[in-house]
């Protein structure tokens, strides 16, 4: 079957049983690698992506249920060459250790940040309430997303 | 090659004692680049970054210049095995001096070029000019030549006094590329025709495939093979999600016989085990000993625990033409190798190991295995490349655990509030089942073909480094102590190195009992371990957390927050490192703030250490006040993170590091400094706020609780 999902505001034609999860999708078919693989259960967050706004595990959603929606990986984020302010903001705090959640992270927060411009710190800690960090990385991290949304707001 | 001296050769710093050609850890290439040829592995701590500054600093070029050679067993340093904290002991002070020779050779064509003196020249970026006048640079004197010889050991790196780079917070080399999507790890290598493997797991250890329809699964979408020996089964297909729903029917239809019988989850199963018991430190003053006035006792146990890496497992491997590459996150390429031989009946040469990053392990997960895996499927058809990809079960289920271990400690105290007697009892399954096993193969999936290759014994590493008794003799300094290790080698459950081994249970227990004797001696617990402590760098850390945290002395909690301190030289022989943390406890027990001061030596990376402490805490918060691997009478039951919860985002603490940076001693690792500390502190801002000692981890409410009854 011929699925059209717009990733990244391009669109792509795949041929992908309709049961198979976006995530394999986006990996495998669309060599979009930044979208990982942590548990295929919904239960960590490091295969988040934003979907028509919202932060959403791609791990455990039929391909067939993105169709048509509109998808934004990290891959997506930077544009024109500029990296997006979450981007900048994690390299300024250094917000990583081995870094494999923070795909997963980085769109969790832009989902917050666009759908809430000046989060509180609970705010962003309940935003990340589905991500999970095994390295103890949660207070750069935290840190950086507060950054990036000073930065957008002045 | 050089000429074999005559004499036996000098001994080297760290690795390059090992490894001693210089052109095996870096290369000047002639287009104004430097490679570093790098024997440890990142694993998530930042150590590539460290190298890189270091190179970077001893060779006098900017850090732009400096690429990373992958690690590599055709081409890369033995460095044995990346853990323990000692990547910049070992291949940090290799790559230091291996770089100031190279400065060195470099020079002296330099010198010779321009006709003066090396007394006459300066280096900047690699850009070396004489005072004379006249100036050449390294990309034009570089040959292949140059460093092809072993290194002298004459040529002492820069002083601290000189450094420019060490003991900067230099940015980490991989952030921008993981944070824009770049495929950075095992998981996204893609090669071409590459396959999708994954391997059916048996539902307990020990257990034997009794029955499987293989055409059931043969006839499914996309499968390419089902691969069957003995009670190893793997399934290939084109497409990933074809190899899991493979995978799904499999675990279905296949029929084992199963015959583990695993013990209660207390861990004081341990105690009626059998055991090797050794006493490993013992000293003895009567006359200390007939001043004792209050005595005490007390056990502290800890359970099985997991890695729990973010990423599953995964390798990568092609079988072609009786040869094998693996790609692998294993922390030890060439022991990895040396391993596969016996699982693969193929000599070293015709396997070649490539490291490529995974997630952080925090210990030996299953990286090794899945690399294994990934061969033998790879053995199924030959020319493609196979990628297995443990899925989240396989790796909680199969995962080597942190050992469960008790500890029971007593002593006493005399009437000046001095510690005149201390015993430590340890009992502990062994901490390292790494490759290499000496009598045996220790790769999971060797042990269920047709013609296993058995498990070695496990091993437990030993002094002064330990493994269960890893910081099981006390820094402080008591008149009359005896510290026993009961090794109990037969485990029920795989278990091996888990971020600080035994570090962790023995420091909260001993940490613990120090409070517990300084509460029977009515004593501040600061001031009471600085009483007992003599070496100066351990004092100032203590002094420097307590300061940073404003430690009142005396100060008593308020019935639901308190604060506790927890104190430990890692592997006695590593970082100081002490830490305070503030716990509040209402619905669960959260630990809120943590103060941690740490002296690792010289600070290469002052950044770099800082973001080592801040995660050692908070993962071991998580440890302490959450974790436990559990399963049944036959079966590992944790099989996925509702099953294993971690700290998450909402709990997580604000840590404040402060370091004591020391230029002119030697470097230490930090990733294991703060997990011992930290526990303890936990434990002892519980005490300091409820009045009740919780000595069994995790530390739960109902722990709490029940101890108030
Ligand atoms: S991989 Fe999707 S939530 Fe874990
Ligand atoms: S940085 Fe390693 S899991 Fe978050």
């Amino acid at each position: 079957m011929t699925i059209t999902l717009i990733v990244n505001e391009a669109e792509h034609r795949v041929a992908a049983d309709p049961e198979t999860p976006l995530l394999y999708v986006l990996r495998n078919d669309l060599k979009l690698k930044a979208t990982r693989f942590g548990c295929g259960q919904g239960q960590c967050g490091a295969c988040t992506v934003v979907m028509d706004g919202k932060a959403v595990a791609s791990c455990d959603l039929p391909v067939s249920a993105a169709a048509g929606k509109t998808i934004t990986t990290v891959e997506g984020l930077s544009t024109g060459g500029k990296l997006h302010p979450l981007q900048r903001a994690f390299i300024a705090e250094q917000a990583a250790q081995c870094g494999y959640c923070l795909s997963g992270i980085l769109m969790a927060a832009k989902a917050l940040l666009d759908a809430n411009a000046r989060p509180s710190e609970a705010e962003i800690r309940a935003a990340l309430t589905d991500n999970f960090c095994r390295c103890g990385t949660h207070q750069r991290i935290i840190r950086a997303i507060q950054r990036a949304a000073d930065e957008v707001a002045t | 090659m050089s000429e074999t001296p005559v004499n036996a050769p000098r001994k080297l710093p760290g690795s390059l004692e090992a490894n001693r050609r210089l052109d095996r850890w870096l290369r000047i290439n002639r287009d104004g680049t430097v490679t570093v040829f790098p024997g440890k592995v990142e694993i998530g701590q930042g150590i590539l970054t460290v190298f890189t500054q270091i190179v970077a600093e001893e060779l006098d070029v900017a850090l732009e210049r400096v690429r990373l050679a992958p690690s590599d067993t055709s081409y890369s340093p033995d460095e044995g095995i990346t853990s323990g904290s000692r990547s910049v002991q070992e291949g940090g002070i290799a790559l230091l001096h291996a770089a100031a020779e190279a400065r060195d050779l470099l020079l002296q064509r330099a010198a010779s070029r321009l006709g003066v003196s090396l007394e006459q020249l300066a280096v900047e970026d690699g850009v070396v000019t004489a005072r004379s006048g006249g100036a050449i640079t390294y990309w034009d004197l570089t040959s292949e030549e140059l460093l092809a010889r072993e290194a002298t050991g004459d040529i002492a790196p820069k002083s601290p006094k000189e450094h420019t780079l060490i003991g900067t917070p230099v940015p980490r080399h991989d952030i921008p590329g993981k944070i824009s999507g770049a495929p950075a790890y095992v998981q996204d290598l893609e090669l071409p025709g590459m396959l999708h493997g994954r391997i059916v797991r048996p539902p307990s250890p020990g257990a034997r495939l009794t029955a499987f329809d293989e055409a059931q699964v043969r006839s499914m979408p996309g499968i390419v093979e089902v691969v069957r020996d003995g009670s190893f089964l793997g399934v290939i297909a084109e497409r990933e999600e074809q190899a899991i729903r493979a995978l799904n029917r499999c675990k279905r239809i296949a029929q084992w016989h199963e015959i583990s019988a695993l013990p209660g989850t207390d861990p004081r199963y341990l105690l009626r085990a059998d055991a090797k018991t050794e006493v490993i430190s013992e000293k003895s003053d009567e006359a200390a000993l007939a001043r004792s006035k209050r005595s005490l006792e007390a056990e502290y146990t800890r359970p099985f625990i997991a890695h729990a890496s973010m990423a599953p497992s995964c390798a990568v491997a092609t079988h072609d033409k009786g040869a094998f590459t693996v790609w692998t996150h294993s922390q030890g390429i060439y022991p990895l190798r040396t391993e596969l031989t016996k699982v693969l009946g193929v000599p070293e040469r015709a396997i070649t190991v490539i490291h490529v990053e995974g997630a952080g392990c925090y210990g030996h997960n299953g990286a090794d295995d899945a690399a294994c895996d990934a061969a033998l499927l790879a053995r199924a058809v030959p020319g493609r490349p196979v990628r297995v990809q443990w899925m989240r079960e396989d790796e909680f289920g199969w995962e080597p655990f942190g050992s469960a271990m008790v500890v029971r400690m007593s002593g006493a105290v005399d009437g000046e509030g001095r510690i005149v007697n201390w015993t430590h009892d340890l009992w502990s399954h062994g901490h390292s089942t790494r490759p290499v096993g000496r009598d045996g193969a220790n790769l999971l999936g060797a042990w269920y073909l047709e013609k296993p290759v058995p498990a070695a014994t496990p091993g437990n590493p030993p002094l002064p480094a330990g493994g269960s008794h890893r910081n099981a003799i006390p820094l402080y300094e008591f008149p009359n102590q005896r510290i026993t290790n009961h090794l109990v080698l037969r485990a029920p459950l795989r278990t091996s190195a888990l971020r600080s081994l035994g570090a962790h249970p023995n420091v909260f227990a001993i940490e613990s009992f120090m409070d517990e004797l300084a509460a029977a001696a009515g004593a501040d617990p600061v001031e009471f371990r600085l009483r007992h402590l003599k070496d100066p760098r351990a004092r100032a850390v203590i002094e420097a957390a307590a300061e940073e945290a404003g430690w009142r002395k005396g100060g008593k909690g308020d019935g639901a927050r308190g604060r506790g301190i927890g104190f430990a030289r890692y592997k006695n022989v590593g970082c100081y490192a002490a830490v305070v943390v503030e716990v509040e406890i209402g619905n669960e027990i959260a630990v809120r703030r943590a103060w941690a001061a740490v002296d690792a030596g010289l600070a290469i990376n002052p950044d770099g250490i800082a973001n080592q402490i801040e995660g050692g805490v908070i993962q071991t918060v998580s440890w302490t006040l959450k974790e436990q691997v559990q399963y049944d009478a036959q079966r590992v039951t944790t099989l996925n993170w509702t099953d294993y919860p971690i700290l998450s985002f909402a709990e997580a603490p604000a840590v404040e590091v402060t370091l004591i940076n020391r230029p002119g001693e030697p470097p230490l690792g930090t990733g294991e400094g703060a997990q011992g500390p930290t526990a303890a502190a936990i434990g002892n801002a519980v005490f300091n706020a409820m009045g009740v000692r919780v000595r069994d981890m995790p530390l739960t409410r109902e722990r709490v609780i029940a101890a108030l009854a």
